[in-house]
């Protein structure tokens, strides 16, 4: 078998280990599935006055497409956390000592924790209906959105992956990503207009990759606001092409990184 | 002529201050079986992880059924099987489940590793279990489970850290039988034990190490005979006895030398014949008019073997390797190096 089809292999029985854990402790899914209900609906009714993104658009339409990329971000945590606690069990020693890839052992995590944002994206997507979110693009675009989004936050849980194994404590992950994915999603045009943000941090904000993943989700699912003035940072002019590059990077960079760190961890 | 299949020389490994390994060398030629003895702390642990590519030495060579650890650590892996000290199962998947992933881990196709699954479940008296996770199971279940686990793919060479540590006496009779089992199927087996016992009843070679080096090597009976086999301890009621309590002790002693007890009533000797032994020394007190007040016959433990070799008792030496006390398990071993039977505590002081 070469490398390739070997890695592929073992990284979808890893992958399966991992879903069959969903199914025992379903406590788990239903953590992870409510959080995003209750962002939505928290956002919609609470805030939902309160902030006015700008004539013509109403702020929940505004606002799912920022939640959902929220929500994928910090679906990396998940991850992280995952990883850490395989970190800290006899199962890594058994990995490690049979003849498998040992890629696969992170691959298989990243790609089972797709599955956990599939969910997570259609729970919230069937919530923000109900309070009245309207895809009002083509199905098309609707569908090139949260492919958009699954690949950002797959590249993104490559970055959690590569925490996990440097810092092998679940509390520390859940504690220290948030230092990270904080800023990240609110310093972003998620929930506040572009427009509303001090000028020193406009352009972080416009090149913040939670920003333009947000901004491509409005425009392919018609949630945009045309009153808004548009940014004319090339990040913002061509938001699905920037994150994808985004996306690119990170998954070079950080996908070798965390594999390299895990093969060197106790040895 | 053999092939030694497992070979290790001067494996070195420091933990910052701490040096698990100072240079051990092991040799286990291909079909026997190998124990390595030792306390908590020794480096069992540490020499297990070396030869199973899990942690790289600092220093010195090793390699695995002509595999190198360290320069095809895929090679060897391919040709070992390791239950190490913790289970390494997946306590969400049942016990079919750990085992069908490993089979696939393996790159058997999936018929291949559900048969094989059934198969050691059925093995290991885990047929019942095998749908249930093993979060559910019991300590000697994981165990064997983990056993299960290390021999998916019928590895030439096994690997064995501390097989029935915390496990009660009928699950270290049946672990006894399954690994007695490998050995007559021509399996090489190297395992890690705390118990002379242990070692005696699977292991053709043993080695004893002690922080992180080995100080003796040899057959069970070899190294019963440097530590003297059976013993004899006594307690005789009055000290003015003491002469004529040796006498009797030195006329059926193994070797050529009576420990004196920690009182100065107290005696012990290692003597060849056991209970015959024990009859001659009780007739001849018994005709010198000596009063006895305890007498008894014990079978040669690690403490023996420890206090033979190096003048200090194994639970003298585990504690100020130091580093280990969070250590999992090791609350666990000390409790039952207590369960052994007391006995009169002898010095390593010597009389001839
Ligand atoms: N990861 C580590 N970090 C620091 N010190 C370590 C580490 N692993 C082992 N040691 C030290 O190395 C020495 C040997 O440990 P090892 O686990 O090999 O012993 P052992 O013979 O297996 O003991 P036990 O019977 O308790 O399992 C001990 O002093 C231990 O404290
Ligand atoms: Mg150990």
């Amino acid at each position: 078998m070469s490398t390739l089809t070997r890695t592929v292999a073992d990284t979808q029985v890893v992958a399966k280990r991992n879903l069959i854990k969903i199914v025992r402790v379903p406590e788990i899914l239903v953590a992870v599935l409510i959080s995003p209900i209750m962002f939505v609906l928290l956002f919609a009714y609470v805030f939902g006055g309160a902030i006015d993104p700008g004539e013509g658009v109403s702020y929940r339409e505004f606002l799912i497409p920022g939640i959902f990329a929220q929500t994928v971000v910090f679906g990396a945590t998940f991850t992280g956390a995952g990883i850490a606690e395989d970190m800290q069990k006899g199962i890594i020693d058994r990995f490690r000592s049979l003849p498998m890839s040992q890629s696969a052992v992170l691959a298989g995590r990243t790609l089972s924790d797709v599955v956990y944002n599939v969910l997570s994206l259609a729970i919230m997507a069937l919530t923000g209906l109900v309070v009245g979110w309207r895809v009002r693009g083509s199905l098309l675009d609707a569908a090139a959105a949260f492919a958009l989004l699954l690949v950002f936050a797959y590249a993104v849980s490559w970055i959690m992956a590569l925490v996990g194994v440097l810092v092998p404590s679940v509390e520390v992950i859940n504690n220290a990503s948030f230092i990270v994915i904080m800023p990240l999603t609110f310093v972003s045009n998620a929930f506040v207009p572009l427009e509303s943000f001090p000028s020193a941090l406009r352009v972080f904000v416009e090149w913040n990759p939670v920003s333009t993943l947000t901004q491509a989700c409005r425009e392919l699912f018609g949630n945009t606001n045309p009153a808004a003035a548009a940014s004319d940072a090339w990040s913002m002019q061509n938001p699905a092409l920037y994150t994808l590059i985004c996306v690119a990077l990170i998954l070079v960079v950080f996908a070798p990184l965390a594999i390299a760190r895990y093969r060197q961890t106790s040895r | 002529m053999t092939t030694a299949t497992i070979t290790a020389r001067g494996l070195v490994k420091r933990y910052g201050q701490v040096e698990a390994l100072r240079g051990l060398d092991l040799e286990v030629p291909q079909g026997t079986v190998l124990a390595l003895l030792g306390p908590n702390g020794a480096g069992k642990t540490t020499a297990v992880r070396i030869l199973t590519t899990l942690l790289r030495p600092d220093g010195g060579s090793a390699s695995v059924a002509g595999a190198d650890v360290l320069h095809a650590p895929e090679e060897v892996r391919r040709r070992i099987g390791l239950s190490g000290q913790s289970a390494a199962v997946d306590e969400n998947l049942t016990g079919a489940e750990n085992l069908e992933m490993i089979g696939r881990l393996y790159g058997f196709r999936r018929r291949r590793a559900v048969d094989r699954a059934r198969e050691l479940l059925a093995g290991f008296d885990l047929a019942d279990a095998g749908d249930r996770p093993a979060k559910t199971y019991s300590g000697g279940m994981h165990r064997r489970l983990d056993l299960a686990c290390a021999l998916v793919a019928e590895p030439p060479v096994v690997v064995l850290d501390e097989p029935t540590t915390g496990l009660d006496p009928r699950s270290r009779l049946q672990m006894w039988e399954v690994i007695q089992g490998l050995v007559r199927a021509g399996t090489t087996l190297l395992l890690t034990t705390q118990y002379l016992e242990e070692a005696d009843r699977l292991a053709d070679d043993i080695v004893v190490i002690d922080h992180g080096r080995a100080i003796a090597q040899g057959t069970a009976d070899q190294l019963k005979a440097q530590v003297g086999g059976e013993r004899i301890e006594l307690v005789i009621a009055d000290a003015a006895d003491r002469p004529a309590a040796r006498a009797a002790l030195a006329a059926v002693a193994a070797g050529d030398e009576v420990h004196h007890g920690s009182t100065e009533r107290s005696l012990s000797v290692a003597v060849r014949e056991g209970a015959r032994s024990l009859r001659v020394v009780l007739d001849r007190l018994e005709a010198d008019g000596v009063a006895v007040l305890d007498v008894g016959l014990r079978r040669p433990t690690l403490d023996d073997v420890f206090l033979t070799l190096t003048g200090r008792t194994a639970e003298e030496e585990a504690e100020p390797a130091g580093g280990t006390a969070s250590r999992d398990g090791r609350g666990r071993h000390a409790q039952e190096r207590d369960a052994v039977p007391a006995r009169p505590d002898v010095t390593p002081e010597v009389t001839r």
